[in-house]
């Protein structure tokens, strides 16, 4: 155990580098706004590091905890810590950051400084959300991390960028409302505490909890997204710049899923238990349905966007699943969607920083002009459909096992939807790369600079490293998923 | 003749004759003064705020202290709520400045004196413990602030709503009169305390006490400015001069919340069922028509007149739950009251802060309220759109800003009290509030500037209202000391 707070510093460090970023003030700096984001960045990131090397891998309780008191008029405490569940996030989240400052260092060339704050403050408030262990603390940064993002949209977006931002807003807004009541009863119920540990343990009758489930789910649907409250998501993505893009499909998405596990499995286990034929319907029609959405979009991004809507589809159905092997297999896919997805919005930022287009029609033959850049798209394009030796098989392989132990027919619903989800990666794939060079734009493009290069490849490691040995990734979660699973196992009703 | 005069204790009452002291000193020395920007008026008016400010912290003991025959009570809610009423009116005349050098006709002596016979009125009411003293403060108030609407005399919206809020405001003293003569037939006192005595002996005219007690309310909501008693707020919040709206939309929310206390809590606690009822009604409506109609302004002093309906509908709530009935037999919950002193102390720091900003944002010759002043505010002083955006997101109850702390503990007294619904129809009623705070950050952030016109603000006033942005995020980070001194001014006052 390491005697430095590393989990306050993975969080103040970003914000307090975002602050710092703030200040060089207008664009007449913004060389250095940059360079000190970089580096705000990249030392946000190596803190984490000690986080996976210090695990102990045995141990499935929380780890690295810290526990102040903060506001002792509610006995709401500054508690924080990581298990296996959420370790991975706080280090995906660094990393994503560091991918993003770097994604936008010759595209925005508007309110430089505001720009990389944003993400960098962003970064440190959903590091606050996979370590709180108090449910207001929780709630605080959940919230306090809709600003980042709403701005970043709405600042440096695409034409319909105020539409989008303010439907992100408020479908958060919404479902999160709804969470703070819900966990406000709960204070109640447990006689005045906010911990979530606390509330692991306390004792409900069904009817509330089954209450507190339907709040749990909105919220975290919404965050999610689930269908039928995905909507915002295809908005938000098409609207926001690459930046914006790859952190909302990366970390965004995994908030609302990492909230499941925290929240509504281990504090309501038998509502989880009596609603689990609801939540398994609805992540299959986002898994089933979804994929078809996605296959008829003409634009790359909104294409993606649906598909992330299926992936996460994939990751509750593995959350009810109530098995080891679905939940972890989840797990494995959150981050390997994480890097993929990540990815791919990055990819499509290529091509429109170049041609201005996200319209499939508008491309075709770029293989031609960008061979490295197309071998490297080819890769995530492939790891977006599930193909073996990519992270994206690992998760959904594992999904699909463990949905046969439930119920054979979901597995085979979950299972022929990858054909979906390889039809409308690959069939996108092969009219924006190969035929002929489509018109003059694309002839014009010129292959990915070195910036562009670094990430995509610092990407495809983690990809394939996660495809090919995802071993160090599963391990750490063993412990805490059998913890969960324990709690889950047992009824809270007496 | 005099044989049975006893000096009373003037002690309790010292920031009260200081004040009334001064301002007629000022209005004298004011004669003397041939300085159009009455500079010596306004030192010699602040001098005198902080004064009353030091006398009342000298004269803090803790203890409730009655004096002139128990009309006059002393205790520590009431000291909280003074201080903060001085510092209140310091910095909305502080924001005033130079609004009102710039302008002829508010920048007379009367101006700054009538600021401090209202500020009289308000520590008046606020100390009152017998039903002529909540009138004679809540009339050296009101006919303080008449007067001061009117002052601009050459705009007829200042006229109007000059003329409007007269007659409103004579109506409701007129109701809150009648309920006062109600009251003293049924229990034969005016005296607040000895009211709740005669109560709770019993043998009291109940349906003479209830119909007293409905006009006691209506007079009240009509001060607070709750739905149905709310039309006069939008039209006087616009049509007064700015300066004046400041005035008359932070401070006298302190005294409102005061005078509701001692009426409803310290003296008709036994008709809590009866007040509660009507309350939450007059709470509900106001949310739903002060957040519903905030949307379709375009005019921000209009737009803050209805948020303003909301957040007081709002801060009735922690006073609704305030008494639990136990078997039959009430317990005061001071929680809940000092939740609602939280909440209003929090809404007059945020919205001193939202007028304040309009002040500085307009000069000689022109008006800074309608939202699309603000269009690009950020391009045109990144800080100020900064504060702004915090006072919003306070405002629409964002962490980490207090804004959110102030709901929060409000809500969670709701929700103690298993009122559940009431906190869902809350929440719900927040979520479209979000939708026209997040609309004023839209302007500032996602818009052009529509007008390149450099700010000139002075330095003092930079400070100052960069010291009250940050007091909006301080309070949302560290709440506890606030909440504390809230709870403990409560539990040493009821």
């Amino acid at each position: 155990m390491s005697t430095y707070p590393l989990l306050s510093l993975a969080i103040w460090i970003p914000i307090v580098a975002g602050l710092i970023v703030l200040a060089t003030g207008n664009d007449r700096n913004a060389p250095l706004a940059r360079i000190l984001a970089l580096v705000g960045a990249v030392v946000s990131f190596l803190v984490t590091i000690p986080l996976w090397s210090g695990f102990d891998i045995a141990n499935g309780g929380m780890q690295f905890v810290e526990l102040k008191s903060w506001i002792p008029s509610f006995n709401i405490n500054y508690h924080l810590g990581v298990d296996g569940i959420s370790m991975l996030f706080v280090i995906l989240n660094a990393f994503i950051t560091i991918i993003v400052v770097a994604a936008g260092w010759e595209v925005i060339q508007n309110k430089v400084a505001q720009y990389n704050a944003a993400f960098l403050i962003m970064s440190g408030l959903m590091n606050g959300i996979f370590t709180s262990l108090d449910g207001i603390l929780f709630y605080v940064f959940f919230e306090a991390s809709l600003i980042p993002l709403y701005l970043i949209i709405g600042v440096w977006g695409g034409p319909k960028r105020v539409y989008a931002a303010f439907k992100f807003f408020l479908y958060t807004l919404f479902g999160s409302l709804l969470f703070l009541v819900a966990q406000m009863y709960l204070f109640v119920q447990s006689g005045g505490s906010f911990s979530i540990l606390d509330w692991h343990k306390l004792p409900l009758e069904m009817g509330p909890q089954i209450w507190i489930f339907l709040a749990f789910l909105i919220a975290f649907a919404v965050k999610v997204p689930m269908w039928p409250v995905h909507t915002w998501l295809p908005d938000a993505h098409v609207e926001a710049p690459t930046g914006g893009s790859i952190v909302l499909a990366a970390i965004g998405l995994k908030l609302g899923a990492y909230g499941f596990l925290r929240f509504s499995l281990p504090i309501v286990p038998d509502a989880a238990h009596q609603l689990s034929g609801l939540v398994v319907a609805l992540s299959l029609i986002a898994v089933v349905y979804i994929g078809f959405v996605a296959l008829v979009q003409s634009d790359m991004k909104k294409l993606v966007a649906y598909s992330s809507i299926a992936h996460m589809g994939f990751v509750t159905l593995g959350f009810f699943m109530f098995s080891a092997m679905g939940i972890e297999g989840a797990l494995v896919q959150m981050v390997s969607h994480g890097f993929v997805s990540g990815a791919m919005f990055f990819c499509i930022g290529v091509m429109y920083d170049r041609v201005h287009s996200r319209q499939i029609a508008d491309y075709g033959g770029v293989v031609n002009t960008m061979p490295k850049f197309a071998a490297l798209f080819m890769l995530f394009s492939m790891a977006n459909a599930g193909l073996p030796a990519t992270s994206g098989f690992v998760g959904e392989f594992m999904i699909i096992l463990g949905a046969v132990k439930f119920n054979f027919w979901v597995a085979f619903a979950a299972a022929s939807s990858m054909v979906v989800g390889a039809a409308y990666t690959l069939w996108m794939y092969k009219r924006v790369i190969f035929g002929d060079v489509a018109n003059e734009h694309v002839a014009e493009l010129s292959d990915v600079n070195k910036r562009e290069f670094a990430i995509l490849a610092v990407l495809a490691i983690c990809t394939l490293w996660m495809g090919l040995y995802p071993q160090p990734f599963t391990e750490v979660m063993h412990a805490s998923v059998n913890d969960l699973l324990h709690h889950v196992a047992n009824s809270k009703i007496q | 003749m005099f044989a049975n005069f006893v000096v009373p204790d003037l002690l309790p009452a010292a920031p009260e004759i200081f004040l009334a002291f001064m301002a007629l000193a000022i209005l004298m020395i004011d004669l003397t003064v041939k300085d159009g920007r009455r500079t010596l008026t306004f030192i010699l008016t602040q001098l005198t705020l902080i004064g009353c400010a030091v006398i009342q912290a000298y004269t803090i003991n803790g203890e409730v202290t009655y004096t002139f025959s128990n009309m006059f009570v002393d205790d520590l809610m009431a000291d909280v709520l003074k201080i903060f009423l001085y510092m209140t009116v310091v910095t909305v005349l502080f924001y005033s400045r130079a609004y009102v050098t710039d302008r002829e006709a508010l920048s007379k002596g009367e101006y700054y004196v009538l600021a401090l016979f209202a500020t009289l009125g308000m520590m008046v009411m606020i100390s009152a413990n017998h039903f002529l003293t909540v009138y004679v403060g809540l009339e050296l108030l009101s006919l303080s602030l008449y007067a001061m609407v009117a002052m601009n005399r050459d705009s007829v919206a200042s006229t109007e709503s000059a003329m409007k809020y007269f007659v409103l405001g004579a109506l409701a003293s007129g109701l809150l009169l009648y309920g006062m003569s109600m009251i003293y037939g049924a229990t034969g006192t005016l005296e607040i305390t000895a009211i709740q005595e005669r109560l709770a002996a019993g043998a009291v005219n109940k349906s003479v006490l209830v119909f007293g007690l409905v006009f006691l309310v209506s007079g009240l909501a009509f001060k607070l400015g709750v739905v149905p008693f709310h039309m006069w707020i939008p039209d006087v919040y616009h049509g007064a001069p700015t300066s004046v709206t400041l005035l008359i939309g932070s401070a006298p929310k302190l005294a409102a919340f005061a005078i509701t206390m001692r009426l409803l809590v310290s003296g008709l606690i036994s008709m809590a069922p009866d007040w509660q009822g009507m309350l939450t009604i007059l709470a509900v409506l106001s949310m739903a028509i002060g957040n519903l109609a905030a949307i379709a302004q375009t005019n921000l002093k209009r737009m803050l007149a209805y948020s303003a309906i909301s957040h007081m509908g709002f801060m009735l709530l922690g006073i609704v739950t305030g008494i639990v009935s136990v078997d039959g037999r009430f317990a005061l919950n001071p929680f809940a009251y000092s939740s609602s002193m939280f909440y209003v102390i929090s809404y007059v720091m945020m919205t001193t802060g939202a007028f304040g900003m309009i002040l500085l944002m307009s000069r000689a010759g022109f008006e800074a309220d309608e939202l699309d002043d603000y269009k690009g505010l950020n391009k045109r002083h990144p800080w100020f759109a900064a504060i702004m955006l915090m006072l919003m997101f306070s405002m629409a109850g964002v962490p980490f800003f207090v804004g959110f702390f102030a709901k929060f503990s409000v809500l969670q007294a709701v929700v103690a009290t298993n009122n559940i619904w009431l906190a869902i129809v809350a929440v719900l009623f927040s979520l479209i509030g979000a939708f026209y705070y997040l609309r004023v950050v839209k302007l500032m952030y996602f818009d052009a500037p529509a007008d390149d016109a450099p700010l000139v603000i002075p330095t003092s006033m930079n400070l100052l209202m960069s010291a009250n942005g940050l007091a909006v995020a301080f309070f949302g980070i560290f709440p506890q000391s606030l909440m504390e001194l809230c709870g403990v001014a409560l539990t040493r006052s009821l």
